[in-house]
């Protein structure tokens, strides 16, 4: 046998990878064409793209964009000599704000244009933790800034205009004078912190609804105040009667101003201050704006029930397990479109004659109910996943059920189901357009509306084609979101 | 079984066992279903001791210190940890539970945060101890454990002896009477288990209540001053350490001694 023994004697230098596994021509070979079948399925895909495009974009790339029906659209494309060659894009120029805004009146559509850029002010904070609170505070006042352009003219309007004017001008300015890192110095040394921008998403869940159907604004106010008088009650009964009983009572409180006060309370303020915007109805809603606002409001609400659900499922009381797996398993397994029929129908005749509760409404509660069934299933998946290590050591730091939940367990348990988490939420949002089964006008439900229209009667892919776009739009936004989530939340390695 | 052997001369000056009861176990049972895993424990600890607790595996020591913070619930006889007894009033569990440390073979990091908020949760929500002051006092055991500069890492990237130090300083924060160990250097490799061996001995040099299931037979005998032999769900032998490993009494022990030295 040969000796084996072996000492290196110069340790060995770092050296270049080789040439070919680099650059341009490395990744296509990597990637591309690294064997036979890789090279084929290459091939044929790229066979396949180019296929797909050369149908395409001849189609789309149509001079329409003008016509005011299909036969104008016709007349044009037959000068071209591609009679039926080429997209009919009128009835997108002409019809486009009718898909964004259904019938909602035309002088009123800066409410929910605003209410929709709000809507990111005030999802910036929940979503992003790395945004400084100048910049989220700046955004709002360029959002109201803008928005003010939009409302007529008036002394009143003047003012407003100056006064955000000149604050947006200031905060600009202290953004781009100080950097963040100063700033981190100056509040170290004592300076004024801005208020935490999650006071105005709290403020946003009670405007939103306000701006989109209008109103006395005190009923908003007052349903605010419900909060604030159950806070008040339980602060105040909390070292009296202990938690629970004051939470309870609390709870109980808020119950009786919304249920008995409201109304005297709105009936009185809009004696003293009647401010308000203009009411409009939910029938006149419609198109992207029905569905966001569907979409969004119960895409915010099931998560926290679904959560809810998920641990009543795992509790060890007997009744909440039970009420918690049959609310489940009964809404899991009825289609959506059933729910929406009784949202539509029968809760009418279950409801005391002359209330008059809100189609929209309806619907996003049965929504709602319907995607928090299966929010409940993926965080409860989320839940199996972690060992039982976790509870075990925030049990034995002493941190009682509710604390460990929300700082060791639910975290955890989230991260891991963001994937699923956000399929939810995106075929939920995907389901708004469900509505139109029960005669809501969704942008499906419009797109019949104006095929029915002589001018446009024929015409299919533009209308979808332009209705899958937008909807794409939001679904790629939440995906990408989620894979942004997932890395920022890794923290398993440097 | 190995044996680590510190090379450490140590420190017993503040090593003192007093005359106050810390835990009181009478008549203790507990079954899984229908399987009779403790069977008659009665065990008094003294304020001061520390105690390993050996046997052969599936012999309920893990069952047992872990009926201490109950985080398993016993049947029958009881537990008084600190003068507080453990029943399914939940406030003293609770209350229990914050005044002793356990640490466990895995770690039982929570993952998601940082080394540093690791060790300032549980003071912060539950001794509702301002966030500065629990800083500082993790910053404190995180020197002493030696591993101040992993603060803001998370434990995923720190190694195994590494984990287990900050999963000590972690108890520690909450300042407990009692430390509880089950196995806490078995899922180690030899040179971190001598670095988790040497601050539990920093530990009982200062004079903490700890109880100790490990087969670390070298720290039972040079930091120990009681051993306690389980087998079958039942304390078959308990003696001080000397005594113990030179003239064990019954067959098992014995046994079981041959097996692992
Ligand atoms: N949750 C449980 N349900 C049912 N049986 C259990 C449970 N936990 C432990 N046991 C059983 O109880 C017995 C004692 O378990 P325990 O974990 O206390 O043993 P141990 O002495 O710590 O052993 P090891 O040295 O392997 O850790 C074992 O037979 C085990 O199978
Ligand atoms: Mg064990």
């Amino acid at each position: 046998m040969e000796n084996t023994s072996f000492v290196r004697t110069e340790m060995l230098p770092e050296t270049e990878p080789p040439r070919s596994t680099t650059g341009v021509l490395g990744w296509i070979r990597d990637n591309l064409f690294n064997g036979v079948l890789n090279s084929i399925l290459t091939i044929l895909s790229l066979a396949f793209i180019y296929y797909l495009l050369s149908m395409l974009l001849p189609w789309s790339i149509s001079p329409t964009w003008g016509a005011k029906s299909l036969n104008e659209c016709r007349e044009i494309l037959g000068a071209t000599g591609r009679e039926h060659g080429g997209a009919c894009w009128g009835v997108i120029n002409e019809r486009w704000s009718q898909i964004l805004y259904g019938f909602y009146p035309e002088e009123l559509r800066w409410r929910p244009t605003l209410t929709f850029f709000l809507l990111f002010v005030a999802m910036i904070p929940i979503l992003f933790n790395m945004i400084s609170r100048r910049m989220n505070w700046l955004l709002l006042v360029l959002v109201l800034f803008g928005a003010s352009f939009a409302v007529e003219n008036s002394a009143l309007m003047v003012v407003v205009k100056i006064v955000l004017g000149l604050s947006l001008a200031y905060l600009a300015y202290t953004v781009v004078k100080t950097d963040r890192d100063d700033r981190a110095e100056q509040i170290k040394e004592g300076a004024k912190r801005l208020p935490n921008p999650l006071y105005f998403t709290a403020i946003y869940v009670f405007l939103m609804p306000w701006l989109l159907w209008g109103g006395s604004i005190w009923s908003p106010v007052a349903a605010a105040l419900g909060f604030l008088v159950g806070w008040l009650a339980f602060r105040l009964l909390a070292p009296i009667a202990g938690n629970l009983a004051s939470l309870i009572l609390a709870v109980i409180a808020a119950g009786v101003w919304w249920l008995l006060l409201i109304g005297p309370f709105t009936g009185l303020m809009n004696g003293l201050a009647p401010i308000g915007l203009i009411p409009v109805e939910s029938r006149l809603f419609g198109g992207m704006l029905l569905s966001l606002t569907i979409g969004v409001v119960a895409i915010a609400a099931s998560l926290p029930l679904g959560i809810v659900l998920a641990l009543g499922r795992k509790s060890d009381l007997l009744i909440v397990k039970w009420l918690s797996v049959g609310f489940i398993e009964f809404i899991r397994g009825v289609p959506l479109i059933t729910l929406l029929f009784v949202a539509s129908m029968l809760l009418n005749i279950f409801m005391p004659p002359g209330t008059d509760f809100d189609i929209i409404l309806r619907v996003i509660i049965m929504a709602t109910l319907f995607a928090s069934a299966y929010m409940a299933e993926v965080v409860r998946g989320g839940l199996a996943a972690l060992p039982t290590g976790q509870y075990e050591a925030a049990d034995a730091l002493g941190l009682d059920y509710w604390k460990a939940q929300r700082l060791v367990i639910m975290p955890q348990a989230l991260k891991i189901s963001i994937p699923g988490i956000v399929s939810t939420f995106i075929g939920l949002f995907k389901d708004t357009t469900l509505v139109s089964i029960i005669g809501l006008l969704d942008p499906i439900g419009l797109s019949s509306t104006i095929r029915a229209d002589l001018a446009w009667n024929g015409i299919v892919w533009e209308l979808y084609g332009f209705i899958a776009l937008l909807f794409f739009i939001f679904t790629f936004l939440m995906s990408r979101y989620s894979m942004y989530l997932e890395r920022r939340l890794r923290t398993d390695h440097s | 079984m190995a044996q680590t052997q510190t090379d450490r001369e140590i420190d017993r000056s503040h090593m003192h066992v007093s005359d106050q009861v810390a835990i009181e176990i009478t008549d203790m049972n507990k079954w899984f279903g229908s399987f009779h895993v403790l069977r008659d424990i009665n065990l008094t600890v003294y304020e001061g001791e520390r105690i390993v607790i050996c046997g052969p595996s599936g012999s309920g020591k893990s069952t047992l210190i872990r009926c201490i913070n109950r985080l398993e619930e016993h049947q029958t006889g009881s537990i008084v940890v600190d003068g507080i007894e453990l029943t399914s009033d939940l406030k003293n569990v609770d209350k229990v539970r914050s005044e002793v440390g356990m640490v466990f073979q895995h770690f039982n990091l929570f993952p998601h945060l940082t080394v540093l908020e690791n060790l300032t949760l549980a003071p912060i929500w539950v001794r509702k101890v301002p966030r500065k002051e629990a800083e500082e006092t993790a910053m404190h055991f995180l020197e002493k454990v030696k591993i101040p500069e992993q603060a803001r890492k998370f434990p995923g990237q720190l190694s195994g002896g590494q984990q287990q130090r900050v999963a000590i300083a972690r108890s520690l924060c909450m300042k407990p009477r009692i430390m509880l160990f089950d196995e806490p250097t078995s899922a180690l490799d030899p040179e971190m288990i001598k670095e988790v061996l040497d601050t539990m001995i920093e530990l009982a040099e200062e004079g903490m209540t700890m109880l100790c299931v490990t087969h670390e037979m070298g720290f039972a005998e040079k930091v120990a001053n009681r051993v306690i032999f389980m087998d079958a769900g039942q304390i078959v032998e308990q003696n001080e350490p000397t005594e113990f490993f030179n003239n064990p009494q019954s067959e098992r022990t014995k046994l079981f001694l041959s097996q692992i030295l």
